[in-house]
């Protein structure tokens, strides 16, 4: 998290003006279980980057290829959605 | 040259608009208010203004779209009454949030309910913890002065607030009256041009407007526009010194009527004032001395301004045109109450301070009804005792 500001020194209105600071935000943080993909069954549909709430699917060369732990917040989404079953959540072993 | 002309408060509005001629204006009718908008909007129809015009469902879509222009970038007005003001509540807070010098004339209604369409303060009074700027006008001269003004606080670099201009219901907005109009040309180079430093359009440097704040942020922003507010007084009057040079009348945070030598006063806002200065005239000619303090800028109040003007009174009384139903009394004197207490008096010193509400709904306040609070006054100086702390005005009993 970054250090929180004082009333003095936060921007007027609590406007916020960086774009795109959101990507600062490790809603990975929040996350109970973790998603594995099992790359024999995934068959690169795309569902799961349509679906996921925080932009954590991994593409590499139009191939699903991971997951961006730091912002993924455990949700099962993908999990949920994808028609393979290719995805498993797992408990998170901090 | 300035042009004399007979018109009613809601007529000079529009022209004070016209003269104005925003980017946006979002509005939605309702009386008193309809006529500022209707006169408005044949501007618009008569290519006088370059304003985008929106006629929406409701006032909670015509503030909504304001904030949306404002934070856009654009100079943005609208006006409404009563239940329109209720409406439009919760995005009235977010406009000052968001710190959008949004402009609104209010033509203050009584709320319902029992529904009433008559004049009364109670709208504007709900609101005055919104964080907008409100001023109060006494006649149709000042609701037009107002409105221009309003512009140049809105827009100060170090305000940015939305301003509220309130005018009595029908007794400013629909009364015919004598009133001096500036030049178009005097009134733009006035209020000047606007430029928002963040604009929402400007896609080279994006921002975002009212991110979720919670336990985190919420209290440094209410922090924030508590302090803005302090500046606010210094901003109204430099923009009246301003205004006086181009039309020659003098406006303060709130207007003292031979008050230099009174012994008892009374403090009253809006239309009510000149009624009041009426009977001022006539018991000075009795040879009582007796003043008035007229609020102009009731958000922020200026309360040291306020107890410093008084505090050589032997007794106070206050005029309320609304309640607040389990307070001490009306919402004009709480404020003057603890102005008092908190504020420059002389050690020991205690000014009897008494409570009048009256004219709710439209009921018509007269001279004779303010030449009792005066005796009533001279009674409590002469006794050096209070009877009724709040006292009704023209109610049946
Ligand atoms: S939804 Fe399933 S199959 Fe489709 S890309 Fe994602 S993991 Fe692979
Ligand atoms: S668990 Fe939720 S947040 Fe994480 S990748 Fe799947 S859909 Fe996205």
């Amino acid at each position: 998290m970054p250090e929180e500001k004082g009333w003095k020194d936060m921007p007027r209105g609590g406007m916020i003006l960086e774009p795109g600071n959101a990507r600062k935000y490790e809603t990975g943080s929040w996350r109970t279980l973790k998603p594995v993909m099992d790359p024999n069954k995934c068959i690169h549909c795309m569902f799961c980057w349509i679906y996921c709430p925080e932009s954590a699917i991994i593409v590499k060369d139009k191939k699903m290829s991971g997951f961006d732990l730091e912002h993924c917040k455990g949700c099962g989404i993908c999990a949920k959605e994808c028609p393979k079953e290719a995805i498993e959540m797992l408990i998170e072993e901090k | 040259m300035p042009k004399i002309i007979a018109q009613t408060g809601d007529d000079a509005v529009a022209e004070a608009m016209r003269q104005i001629n925003p980017d946006v204006v979002v509005a939605y009718p309702i009386t008193p208010q309809t006529e500022i908008v209707q006169y408005f909007s044949e501007f618009v129809a008569q290519g006088k203004v370059k304003t985008e015009f929106n006629c929406v469902e409701s006032e909670h879509s015509a503030m909504s779209a304001c904030i949306g222009a404002s934070a856009a970038g654009g100079r943005v007005m609208t006006a409404t009454s009563s239940q329109g003001l209720a409406y439009m509540w919760e995005v009235v807070y977010i406009a000052a949030s968001y710190r959008l010098p949004i402009v609104m004339p209010v033509v203050n209604r009584a709320l319902s309910g029992p529904i009433n369409i008559h004049c009364d303060h109670s709208d504007t009074m709900g609101a005055r913890d919104s964080g907008w700027i409100q001023i109060f006008s006494e006649n149709v001269q000042e609701s037009y002065d107002n409105t221009i003004q309003a512009v140049r606080i809105a827009e100060h670099k170090g305000v940015l607030l939305p301003v509220m201009v309130t005018l009595d219901g029908f007794i400013i907005s629909h009364a015919m009256e004598r009133f001096e109009m500036l030049d178009d040309e005097i009134v733009q180079r006035f209020i000047g041009e606007y430029k928002s430093e963040h604009s929402l359009l400007n896609t080279g440097h994006p921002v975002t407007y009212g991110p979720l704040q919670l336990f985190d942020y919420y209290m440094e922003q209410k922090r924030q526009q508590h302090e803005v507010m302090k500046f606010v007084p210094g901003v109204v009057l430099e923009v009246a010194k301003d205004f006086e040079k181009v039309s020659k009348r003098k406006y303060g945070l709130f207007e003292e009527y031979k008050m230099d030598d009174a012994d008892f006063g009374i403090v009253v806002l809006g239309s009510t004032a000149g009624t009041a200065k009426t009977v001022v005239d006539k018991l000075r000619d009795d040879g009582l001395r007796v003043g008035l303090l007229k609020v102009r800028l009731f958000r922020p109040f200026p309360a040291a301004e306020i107890a410093n003007s008084l505090s050589h009174l032997k007794a106070v009384a206050v005029l309320d045109r609304s309640d607040t139903f389990g307070g001490l009394g009306g919402p004009l004197f709480e404020e003057v109450c603890a102005s008092l207490f908190n504020y420059q008096f002389p050690e020991g010193l205690r000014i009897p301070v008494v409570n009048y509400i009256y004219g709710l709904g439209g009921r018509d306040i007269n001279l004779d009804h303010i030449k009792k609070v005066y005796a009533d006054l001279s009674e409590i100086v002469q006794t050096g005792k209070i009877k009724e702390l709040v006292q009704y005005l023209g109610v049946r009993e």
